[in-house]
């Protein structure tokens, strides 16, 4: 049987549109259960279908998908091509989830290699093919290790050496079983490290995805009722008229994007139309989706009136948002002021004019603040960014958590070591070690055993 | 005089290769420096363990000799690692060194086909890279198509006790003085190893009431699938325990450079896994104690083995040693701890057959090839006759796959990745070793015994029965169902285990890892023996593990059954990397399998091979 390969065909770029190849026995398969639009399973070969990818039940891009059926495809396997809106946090996402889904990210030139292997590539192209896997693997490998830094493969190297500690502990147990004098390694052990590895390893995913944030940028939205000043706010950190900008409550329905960077990060910002109660159409479907905005935003900026008292839309706004994520902006700070910065203790708060561009630099100072961004910089962070990178910590995760279901089912020990082995082999692929004999030196270099 | 195969050493190796070319009906010689010495136990007295006993499992499966005689010999028998599941235990037996060889030499006298010589071998005689003799001591000379070396330890050994050395093999023995050098000039890699074994005490003089008492299992234990327990369960030999003392460790710190080992007298390499009580104490510096076993070594005479204690001191400082041990304070020691060294070929010189690439139809096995270990010897020695005899017969040789095989597995790991130190079989040095189990040896390997013709007709029939057994019985717990009944719910809440609220087949029942074979058994009849219902029970409470094991080996094959020929030139091979071509063109690996496993060939690299395959296919 034949592993089912996914990866990227199209070079990652914003604005263009990008396709996700996926080619083998369980293509369609593995597309079909991540898809949302027709059952792909049952389409005609050389179709194209519009639906969603969704990873679990959040939607992640709206997609055509085109499958093609063994054999009239450029492998003569099962292909299903997926093309997507183009950006790279979706295009990546979208990869991601076919790879914690059953597929396999395709090793440099595979395609073209399988293309060969099954007879589709005339003879004359083995060289080709040949040239093809060697410069790309050469690349690839050179982009591998350049994607990763000392701080990510460390913190990798580390959850290694632990499992690896754990592993050789009861492998020593098992091939050298009468050494009395020598801990043996307990279940509730095996349960404790297992626990902290998973929350090691979601640590990890989170900052993925704030790798992702550095390098895709902070999604920013401008909350806020109406006429408190968000377009101002937002022009003025645009420093261009992009939005309207009235006196005339509800003239900004349109969401409106612009980007700025701060410290080399891009903030995208996004405007909302403002948040009120309203039976304007086309301003409602404005409102609803500024709150399942929120959500999605890495950063919310809720614009309050500093001179008017908070009315109950405010206090709404104030208990819905993430405090994590959210900055108060106290603006019009050239009125008569009711709303203080010291009454908004649990949040992060600055004061801006915008009429006056007032405040806006720090607004800028409080953003750096809440993303660590200085910081950020001064560890040159590279992070955990490719699809692959992150779909094998999850994998990894997936690796420990089997293990620890094991343990609850009261599994015998050579079992457990079975997810643990696959759980340290993993690690190893992200960081590109494959010695195989690690586990057996740790054990001989830590344990006293022999004649 | 001439004969087809002819055998040079008569330790466990060579036993195995003589037995299997003579059992294939090949006029056999097997020539060994001592008679007396033949399937000698030269350092522990035990065999199996833990990868080891599922070897010697694995040899009896195949039709080897060393399970059936090692069951003959047992002083006590004991099943490791009974808590840590089925893919990790294993039999270990104290093995009798009396009756261990004894039997053995009666087998190798009884065989047909087998003749012994007493000699020593010191050339070969070698035409157009094939080999046609060997040359005794003597002069004499002896004709034959194939042999195999199983020379053990006895490659210009020397005996180490502190600054003195002495050219001789384990009992004093002669070692062979030149045949290590005819491999050298032959082109073959030589290597220096080094291995070592503790002192052996007089029973009589050890206070044993100073140790602890370890038994055998109070079930009876055979490694063989004949099932014949030779040896009273309730009179087997007991091992004590003991652990070095403070004082034990001072005489060893103060006495370091006297030792051959820390006074650089040493020239091989000794195994990491076999540390000398020396290496113990210096580099596990803060361990406050060894501990120590001794162990007997046979019911006829006195000699009791100290586990743990091997060494390289000159006899003065071994008998301080060796006095400072509880229980030991007036100890007699018999025979003194010795260091060998001794020469080895580079394994990667071999095919996967055994068979020397240098020189067809010379094939080595056992120590000859960097291991250590009588079982590790064994099933090269099993392999290496069976091939041997296999080539003469011009059929495929018998390559054991690592999801197959511990066999697999150290041969694989032998002539792919070579040793540095002696080669130990670990359980952790198997990909799967949850399909390498003690209890399903048979099921993977008889098939083949049977094939190359080392397992007799009756044998095969009762093995085709088991099978057939085990097939219907899963099929009767698939079908059989029991429903949510109140005699039925009663039975399962006695057990305990949660009652049913649906209808549910036995075989989902047994999944419950509460649940016994013998809890099914309240439910319907199962005529089968044991064997057959543990066989079910491992497949049904383990099922998802074992499928996945079998998938990923299944993928692993799939780039195993690809062949890379013999003569490939991979210089010519463009876009290969240059550490890979090296590798490649050093080690000639016969599949794209093995080739993934040499390091420094990366997957690119099997990529391009793959490719290039195709294209010379499609150009012939």
């Amino acid at each position: 049987m034949k592993d089912t390969i996914a990866a990227i065909s199209t070079s990652l770029g914003v604005g263009a549109i990008s396709i996700v190849r996926v080619s083998g026995e369980e293509a369609i398969s593995i597309v079909n259960n991540v898809f949302t639009g027709k059952d792909l399973t049952k389409v005609e070969s050389h179709t194209i279908h519009y639906g969603f990818i969704k990873d679990n039940e959040e939607l992640i891009d709206e997609v055509l998908v085109t499958v093609m059926k063994s054999p009239k495809t450029f492998t003569t396997e099962d292909i299903v091509e997926i093309n997507c809106h183009g950006g790279i946090i979706s295009t990546n996402r979208i990869l991601e989830t076919l790879l914690t889904h059953g597929a396999r990210l395709a090793e440099a030139g595979e395609f073209t290699k399988r293309a060969f292997l099954n007879g589709r590539i005339d003879l004359t192209q083995a060289e080709a093919v040949m040239d093809l896997i060697e410069s790309k693997s050469d690349k690839a490998r050179r982009q591998a290790l350049g994607q990763l830094n000392g701080r990510v493969s460390n913190y990798i190297e580390n959850l290694r050496e632990k499992i690896k500690d754990l592993l050789a502990s009861i492998e020593v147990n098992i091939d050298y079983p009468e050494y009395y004098d020598i801990e043996v390694v307990t279940i509730d052990k095996i349960k404790k490290v297992s626990q902290e590895l998973i929350k090691e390893l979601e640590q990890l995913e989170k900052e993925a995805k704030n790798g992702r944030i550095i390098k895709e940028g902070i999604k920013t939205v401008i909350i806020g009722r109406p006429n408190v000043g968000k377009s101002s706010l937002l022009n003025s950190l645009l420093e261009q008229e992009k939005a309207i900008v009235t006196d005339i409550e509800g003239t900004t329905r349109d969401i409106v994007e612009g980007s700025i960077s701060i410290e080399g990060v891009h903030l995208n910002m996004i405007d909302t139309a403002g948040i009120r109660k309203t039976d304007d159409k086309i301003e409602k479907i404005g409102v609803e989706k500024s709150i399942s905005l929120m959500d999605d935003a890495n950063l919310i900026l809720l614009v309050l009136n500093s001179g008017e008292e908070l009315t109950i839309q405010d206090k709404e706004l104030l208990e819905k948002v993430d405090k994590n994520k959210t900055i108060v902006v106290l603006n019009k700070n050239d009125l008569d002021t009711s709303l203080k910065i010291e009454d908004f203790k649990d949040y992060y708060v600055v004061s801006t004019n915008t009429k006056e561009k007032e405040g806006i630099s720090s607004l800028k100072q409080k953003i750096k603040e809440l993303f660590n961004l200085e910081k950020l910089e001064e560890k040159d962070a590279t992070y955990l960014s490719s699809a692959r990178q992150i779909a094998l910590v999850k994998e990894t995760k997936k690796a420990v958590e089997d293990a620890l279901t094991g343990i609850n089912n009261d599994l015998p020990v050579d079992m457990i070591t079975i997810d643990l082995k696959h759980a340290f082999d993993l690690l190893g692929e992200i960081i590109g070690q494959e010695y195989s004999e690690e586990i057996m030196d740790h054990l001989f270099a830590n344990f006293c055993v022999g004649k | 005089m001439k004969y087809e195969v002819i055998v040079v050493g008569g330790g466990h190796a060579g036993c195995e290769a003589s037995l299997a070319a003579a059992r294939k009906k090949h006029k056999t010689l097997l020539v060994t420096g001592n008679i007396k010495n033949i399937a000698d136990m030269p350092c522990n007295p035990s065999i199996g363990g833990p990868a080891k006993g599922v070897v010697v499992r694995e040899i009896d499966a195949l039709g080897g000799e060393m399970g059936r005689n090692a069951d003959k010999g047992a002083l006590q028998m004991k099943m490791l690692n009974t808590k840590k599941g089925p893919a990790v235990q294993a039999l270990r037996a104290q093995e009798d060194k009396i009756i261990y060889p004894k039997e053995m030499l009666k087998t190798l006298k009884g065989q047909k086909n087998l003749d012994i010589k007493e000699s020593l071998v010191e050339d070969l005689i070698v035409e157009n890279n094939k080999i046609v003799g060997v040359v005794l001591e003597d002069g004499t000379k002896i004709f034959c198509d194939a042999v195999i070396l199983t020379t053990g330890t006895y490659l210009k050994s020397s005996i180490l006790r502190g600054d003195t050395k002495v050219s001789e093999g384990p009992h004093g023995e002669r070692p062979s003085k030149f045949l290590s050098d005819t491999l050298r000039n032959l082109g073959f890699t030589i290597l220096r190893l080094k291995t070592g074994t503790p002192p052996r005490i007089e029973k009589s003089s050890i206070d044993f009431s100073k140790t602890s008492k370890e038994e055998g299992d109070e079930i009876p234990h055979t490694f063989s699938y004949e099932n014949k327990v030779y040896y009273d369960v309730d009179v087997q030999e007991p091992c004590h325990l003991i652990y070095t003392k403070e004082e034990t460790h001072k005489i060893i710190n103060e006495n370091l450079e006297k030792s051959s080992m820390y006074g650089g007298y040493v020239e091989g390499v000794g195994p990491r896994y076999c540390p000398s009580i020396e290496d113990k104490v210096v580099r596990f510096k803060d361990k406050e104690r060894h501990q120590l076993f001794l162990e007997p070594e046979s019911k006829y005479y006195n000699d009791i083995y100290i586990q743990g204690f091997s060494t390289s001191m000159p006899i003065d400082v071994q008998e301080k040693m060796v006095h400072s041990l509880p229980g030991l304070e007036n100890a007699k020691i018999l025979k003194y701890a010795y260091a060998i060294e001794y020469d080895a070929i580079d394994a990667r010189q071999l095919k996967q057959s055994l068979e020397t690439k240098l020189i067809e139809n010379l094939f080595t096995a056992g120590q000859i090839n960097g291991t250590s270990g009588y079982e590790e010897a064994a099933g090269q020695g099993l392999i290496a006759g069976i091939n041997a005899s296999l080539k003469l017969e011009e059929k495929e040789p018998l390559i054991l796959k690592r999801n197959e095989s511990y066999i697999g597995v150290l041969i694989d790991d032998l002539v792919t990745k070579g040793v540095k130190d002696p080669y130990r079989l670990l359980t952790s040095r198997a990909e799967y070793r949850l399909l390498l189990r003690h209890d399903n040896a048979d099921l993977r390997l008889r098939e083949y015994g049977y094939q190359v013709g080392l397992i007799s007709e009756e044998t095969y029939q009762d093995f085709l029965k088991k099978k057939e057994n085990i097939k219907t019985l899963k099929e009767i717990l698939q079908t059989e169902k029991i429903t949510p009944k109140k005699e039925v719910n009663e039975y399962l809440k006695k057990i305990p285990t949660a009652e049913l609220k649906d209808g549910m087949t036995l075989y989902s029942l047994l999944k419950r890892p509460e649940i016994k074979i013998e809890h099914i058994k309240h439910f319907i009849e199962i005529p089968y023996d044991e064997d057959v219902c543990y066989q079910i029970e491992i497949a049904c409470r383990y099922e998802g593990y074992i499928e996945k094991a079998e998938k990923e080996a299944e993928k692993m094959n799939s780039l195993e059954n690809k062949k890379l020929a013999d003569n490939l030139d991979y210089e010519k091979i463009p876009n290969l990397a240059s550490e890979a071509k090296e590798k490649l063109m050093k080690i000639r690996p016969t599949s794209l399998g093995q080739a993934s496993r040499i390091s420094g060939v990366n997957p690119a690299d099997i990529s391009i091979l793959m490719v290039y395959l195709r294209k010379r296919e499609t150009n012939e």
